[in-house]
């Protein structure tokens, strides 16, 4: 558990991004999630936080992760 | 000092580990991800025992079952360079160095790069190698897909339902790939065909804005916001310098998954061995774990 603020932009087909919601869920972490490939004002959110367009990015409370990257995940959350 | 050293957590690199696990050798997984290829496999129809699993799905099952042994796994974690010490091997990663009495490599493949100037600045800023990730993202945009096989064909056909408009660009004579998805991509008239055309260049300032192509010495440039590279994989090989490979730098093997050094085995879609299938690759990780297995004894 955390009261860190977990926002996940994603699209249904990417595998890592159904990776890094099961690993968050898994973790019994609560998260928002934003389905950029139907949301076009969150996916300029997005790219606007990210400065980049791949898909997964995790917003945890400010702080900005590209890519299922487990450890920094981990790391950001103190799992 | 471990017994094995197995680099890779594909279906080989996965396999291999459960028969090391159950012959209770002492050994080490390195990888840089779960799952490999599989991970990217849509829908596999293909793997006996399910009738459809989708690779995902595949993936995580033999996670679970790599799991259920108490192994020694590094993730996130990359191989720079194996070689020969001591009659053993010598693993140095991006992390740290490792030692063992012998390695099984099932580093599998990656997508290859175009190699033209603007790839690496604007990768994942409208540059993709991942259109079933990515594509989502450029709804009635203009794109351009890159290639002229299988793939380039599944990454146009999942574009025309998205994108405003797709520029395939294909440098050989004619497109190849199966002709089903061929008649598909070219009865759609979101799709312009532009075969023996080469790109050059990936334009754009913050994000990509267009290419350069170059078709018969003639130079243009294709207004596009997205650009999806779809032109095959290379194998994981480059790390192992002493091992001999084919012309196309996968790794040679003999039917016992021996290479040319004694006590490095190798598996799956790095080595040469033909059909690159994940039972195939999972049963030629079993082959190697357990020829791994029988050095071993053997050299005691």
């Amino acid at each position: 558990m955390t009261d860190k603020k977990v926002i996940v932009y994603s699209t249904p087909t990417c595998p890592f991004c159904i990776m890094t919601k099961k690993f968050l869920e898994d973790n019994n972490i609560d998260f928002e999630d934003f389905d950029v490939s139907v949301d076009r004002a969150k996916t300029q959110e997005m790219i606007q936080k990210s400065g980049q367009m791949g898909v997964p990015v995790l917003d945890i409370d400010g702080e900005i992760i590209v890519g299922f990257d487990k450890e920094r995940i981990r790391k950001v959350l103190g799992l | 000092m471990f017994d094995l050293i197995i680099i890779g957590a594909g279906p080989a690199g996965i396999t291999a580990s459960v028969y090391a696990a159950r012959k209770k050798m002492n050994f080490l997984v390195i990888t840089k991800d779960i799952g490999g290829q599989a991970v990217w496999s849509g829908e596999i129809e293909n793997y006996t025992g399910y009738q459809f699993i989708t690779g995902l799905e595949l993936a995580a099952k033999f996670e679970e079952h790599m799991r259920k042994y108490n192994i020694e796994l590094k993730e996130n974690e990359e191989v720079i360079e194996l070689k020969r010490k001591n009659g053993g091997v010598w693993v140095k990663t991006d992390k740290g160095a490792y030692e063992a009495k012998t390695a099984v490599i099932a580093s599998g493949k990656r997508s290859r790069e175009l190699g033209v100037l603007g790839e690496k600045e604007f990768k994942n800023r409208g540059l993709s190698y991942c259109a079933t990730c990515d594509a989502p993202l450029f709804a009635e945009k203009d794109v351009a897909v890159i290639g002229g096989g299988n793939s380039a064909l599944d990454a146009t056909l999942q574009l025309i339902q998205i994108a405003k408009h797709i520029y395939l660009i294909n440098n050989t004579r004619e497109l190849g790939g199966d002709a089903v998805m061929r008649e598909k991509v070219s009865e759609s008239k979101k799709v312009s065909i532009l075969n023996r055309t080469q790109v050059t260049t990936i334009l754009g300032d913050r994000m990509v804005s267009g290419i350069k192509i170059r078709k018969q010495d003639k130079e243009e440039t294709l207004p596009v916001q997205g650009v999806f590279v779809e032109i095959g994989l290379i194998p994981n090989s480059e790390f192992a310098k002493e091992l001999e490979k084919n012309e196309l730098g996968e790794i040679k093997v003999n039917c016992r998954n021996e290479t040319n050094i004694p006590g490095i085995f190798a598996a799956g879609d790095v080595t040469e061995v033909p059909e690159k299938q994940i039972i195939v690759a999972a049963g030629e990780g079993a082959k190697a774990a357990l020829s791994a297995f029988r050095y071993l004894t053997q050299h005691r």
